[in-house]
């Protein structure tokens, strides 16, 4: 494909007023701005999963790895590892992050692979027709839970900052600059970015006035304190009712799992020769 | 059916057998190294001139039990074992009790007298390491110098032995071993009859090194026996290799991250056996409809489920050639010992990579764990696919005459490539159009068309023994040695397919001609193989299966042919 413009002539099939409209823009701003910087956007790597939110790599004019349901993370990871000059950047859905793959996303974290996830995170099944998901509220009554759930949402944040994140953030796909502004900071930083991205689902989840009421952006939050990161990641836990905190709860430096491994690296010998030494050795 | 000489030592003066064919069974603990210590036995027959074989046969578990070695050495190429043993090094009482059918009038018994009761050449083994005071791991060292001086391997021969394969504590390895050499006299003179020395691989290094010729760039797994040696092996050639290795959380991950390799233009593998395969499978169809290439080494053991995890079978056949969900083309391959591990490695990495499939390495824990003389072949050079098309009109699903698209990697200036699990269109985009659908599974199904093709043309079909025999044994796989050697013993025809999927038909056919009994030999409960070839019009005679989680020795191989012949 030709990018004559970075949004595809792919038909869009999301609801009206679905929240993935949000951070397609949001998206494409970013890598327009980062274009306008000097950045190759032919380093610009997209991997999504399966669901709503994955129809964002046929709608996003760059390439992509239209991955499978709960993969997103492994794939980026991959493709960070085998060249370490690209951007890459993961989609995934709440259903990919923290249900199907969610040994993906604390192994990231663990790790600090330097890629950035965002998760388009609307608190419900929507490609499958409406079932609740692992932040879906306490007495969510989906397709699959017509009584209500029975059982609590975990807290995301929390988990990905005790597995050892190093970027750790919130957003709302109804505050478009605030979004921009933490996914250009989240690509922008070295290591594991987390964004979790309170999304809209039109059909099945609408949530817009619960959050307007609630929502607030972080201030006088120190972003390297790990207490106070987690106090504040505490006050509202997916279920009850609390104000919500967006913007960056935590970052900090350290080193990356890519760093690391070609960090390791001696002089490269060329294989026949190192072949041979093998062969040899076992002689 | 060792050959052996009377003839007069020229060491000793006495009268001493000669042999050209020799077996023997080193047994003990497990952490008493018997891997090691077969190994060395190994490399003491291959510096004399020998070509070797090593079984070895383990329970799962880390202390204690009762492990062993088969070690033989051969004047001619060999990869199976004997019914027999010449020698037996004894660290346990198990190495006697557990293998009388292998001891004969000849058999030289040499035992830690400590430990073992047997008729034979006692060794002092804890004394020595006592008096020496040496760990109790050096042990198998002071048997293998008794063993060394019964066999009349000289001390020069050991030494370089030792210092070639015992880096660590050397000097008191050789101390204990020369104590052990002291402690016993000769026996039977194994008679040196060369100087050349090959390199002996285990069936799973012959693999990685097949994997690192290929091009291998990175190699991600999660350890299961029996392929985690290659794991181990290539973690530790990567340190000065341009080659990354990866152990992440689970097989999923494994096949994963292995396909962002690959889309990232890095060529890549992973390993695993029945269990983990079965997590894989998802990713596995994904390599099949985004068209990515990768290689999965498959090492079987014994199944279903957790099994019987250190031990053999060639139950898995099926599994790979039906595995994932959805039509897509593939390419299996099943090497029969490390040689052809070596060359079908590295041909299932370049065909992967220019057919755009994934491709599987078939192997088992008898082909993995086993020990083998090794002499390279090079593989044939197959080319590589057109990658050349206009950035600025890139499609990664791009329609051509072979089915192959021309592929690019990120970053590929002015080229969006963009790779998709769901159907897609020639430019990646999903689709649900009927048209489109159906025209790239067409463009799948013409690459399958390809791939067939070549794998006619690519010494796929192996034949040996009495090539006009008009009885012919089957077999794949790591049975290839054993069914080799007791085919020409008994003047049959021999039938190896190595590549298994896409089935060589034509080639098949022409190594069958004037076969009129086909006999298949397999490690399983069903004749998987039998029922593969049935599906092409070729009948199956007789099955000779083992499933107890063991591979045939040589003899009894020949007993269960002659039976179902006679």
């Amino acid at each position: 494909m030709t990018r004559s413009s970075l949004i595809t002539d792919a038909q869009n099939t999301w609801c009206p007023g679905c929240g993935n409209f949000m951070i397609l823009f949001a998206l494409r701003n970013v890598l327009e701005a980062l274009s306008e910087e000097g950045r190759s956007l032919d380093s610009v790597v997209l991997v999504s999963g399966i669901g709503c939110h994955a129809k964002i790599a046929d709608y996003m004019n760059i390439n992509s790895f239209y991955s499978i349901h709960g993969r997103t993370i492994p794939v980026a990871t991959g493709i960070q590892l085998a060249n370490p000059d690209l951007t890459v950047i993961a989609c995934a859905g709440d259903g990919d992050a923290y249900a199907e793959g969610l040994d993906h996303l604390v192994f990231a974290a663990k790790r600090n692979v330097d890629i950035t996830l965002l998760v388009h995170n609307n608190r419900v099944y929507g490609l499958t027709t409406g079932q609740y998901t692992p932040t879906s509220p306490l007495g969510f009554r989906g397709r699959s839970t017509p009584g209500g759930t029975i059982e609590e949402p975990f807290n995301p944040l929390e988990l990905v900052l005790a597995s050892g994140g190093t970027f750790i953030a919130r957003e709302s796909s109804l505050q478009m600059d605030s979004l921009q502004e933490t996914i250009m900071e989240a690509i922008r930083h070295r290591g594991f970015s987390y964004v979790d991205i309170l999304q809209i689902c039109a059909t099945y989840f609408n949530m817009t006035s619960y959050y307007r009421e609630r929502m607030y952006r972080l201030k006088d939050h120190d972003e390297s304190d790990f207490d106070q990161a987690c106090d504040r990641m505490r006050e509202w836990d997916y279920n009850g009712d609390a104000p919500i905190g967006l913007g960056i709860f935590y970052r900090r430096e350290k080193d990356t799992f890519g760093g690391r491994l070609s960090g390791r690296k001696t002089v490269a010998v060329d294989r026949e020769s190192a072949i041979r030494k093998i062969l040899d050795e076992r002689r | 059916m060792s050959e052996h000489i009377r003839a007069v030592s020229p060491i000793t003066g006495v009268q001493v057998e000669i042999m050209n064919d020799v077996s023997i069974l080193v047994g003990g603990r497990a952490g008493d190294g018997i891997n090691s210590a077969g190994l060395i036995v190994a490399h003491l027959l291959n510096h004399i001139g020998y070509r070797v074989y090593m079984y070895f046969d383990y329970p799962s578990l880390i202390k204690g039990g009762h492990n062993f070695a088969l070690v033989r050495g051969s004047g001619s190429p060999v990869g199976a074992h004997r019914n027999r043993a010449d020698f037996i090094l004894a660290l346990n009482q198990d190495s006697i009790d557990l293998h009388g059918d292998l001891i004969r009038d000849e058999t030289t018994i040499l035992f830690d007298s400590g430990r073992v009761d047997a008729d034979g050449i006692p060794v002092p083994v804890s004394e020595i390491l006592k008096e020496l005071d040496a760990p109790a791991v050096m042990g198998n060292s002071c048997i293998i110098g008794a063993f060394a001086r019964s066999a009349g391997i000289e001390w020069a021969v050991l030494e370089s032995v030792f210092r070639q394969k015992i880096p660590k504590g050397l000097e008191k390895n050789l101390q204990v071993a020369r104590r052990g050499y002291d402690a016993a006299h000769v026996t039977q003179k194994i008679e040196p009859i060369g100087r050349e020395t090959f390199p002996i691989l285990t069936g799973n290094e012959a693999i990685g090194i097949g994997l690192l010729h290929g091009g291998l760039d990175a190699f991600v797994a999660y350890p299961m026996t029996p392929t985690s040696n290659i794991l181990h092996f290539l973690a530790e050639s990567a340190v000065d290799l341009p080659l990354d290795v990866v152990h992440p959380e689970n097989e999923i991950a494994v096949f994963l991250m292995a396909l962002g390799f690959a889309y990232a233009g890095k060529k890549a593998a992973v390993c695993t056996s029945g269990g983990g395969f079965c997590l894989m499978t998802e990713g596995f169809s994904l390599a099949g409809m985004a068209e990515l290439p990768i290689v999965v080494v498959m090492g079987q053991r014994t199944g279903p489920s957790t099994g019987v995890p250190t031990y053999t079978a060639q139950t898995d056949l099926h599994f790979m050639i039906h595995a994932g969900h959805g039509e897509f083309p593939r390419l299996v391959v099943a090497p029969g010992d490390a040689a052809q591990a070596f060359t079908w490695s590295s041909l299932a990495l370049s065909m992967a990579w220019k057919y755009q499939v994934p491709a599987i390495i078939l192997a088992d824990k008898t082909l993995c764990e086993g020990s083998y003389s090794f002499e390279q072949r090079a593989p044939p050079d197959i080319g590589e696919a057109d990658s050349r098309m206009d950035p600025g009109e890139y499609r990664r699903y791009a329609l051509t005459d072979n089915g192959i698209s021309p592929m690019l990697h990120p970053p590929a200036p002015g080229a969006v490539i963009k790779v998709n699990g769901y159907a897609h269109d020639e430019a990646g985009i999903t689709t649900e159009d009927a048209d489109t659908i159906r025209i790239m599974t067409d463009k799948r199904k013409q690459k399958s068309a390809s791939l067939k093709a070549a794998v006619e043309d690519l010494g796929s079909v192996i034949v040996r023994g009495k090539a006009d025999a008009s009885t012919a044994i089957l077999c794949w796989g790591s049975n290839l040695s054993v069914c080799t050697e007791v085919a020409d013993s008994l003047g049959l025809r021999l039938i190896q397919p190595v590549v298994l999927w896409p089935f060589p038909v034509e080639t098949f056919q022409k190594a069958l001609s004037g076969v009129e009994r086909l006999v298949l030999v397999e490690d399983s409960a069903y004749g998987q193989l039998s029922m593969l070839i049935s599906g092409y019009g070729f009948p199956t005679d007789d099955l000779v299966l083992r499933y107890d989680g063991r591979p045939n020795s040589v003899e009894e191989l020949v007993a269960r042919i002659q039976e179902v012949l006679a």
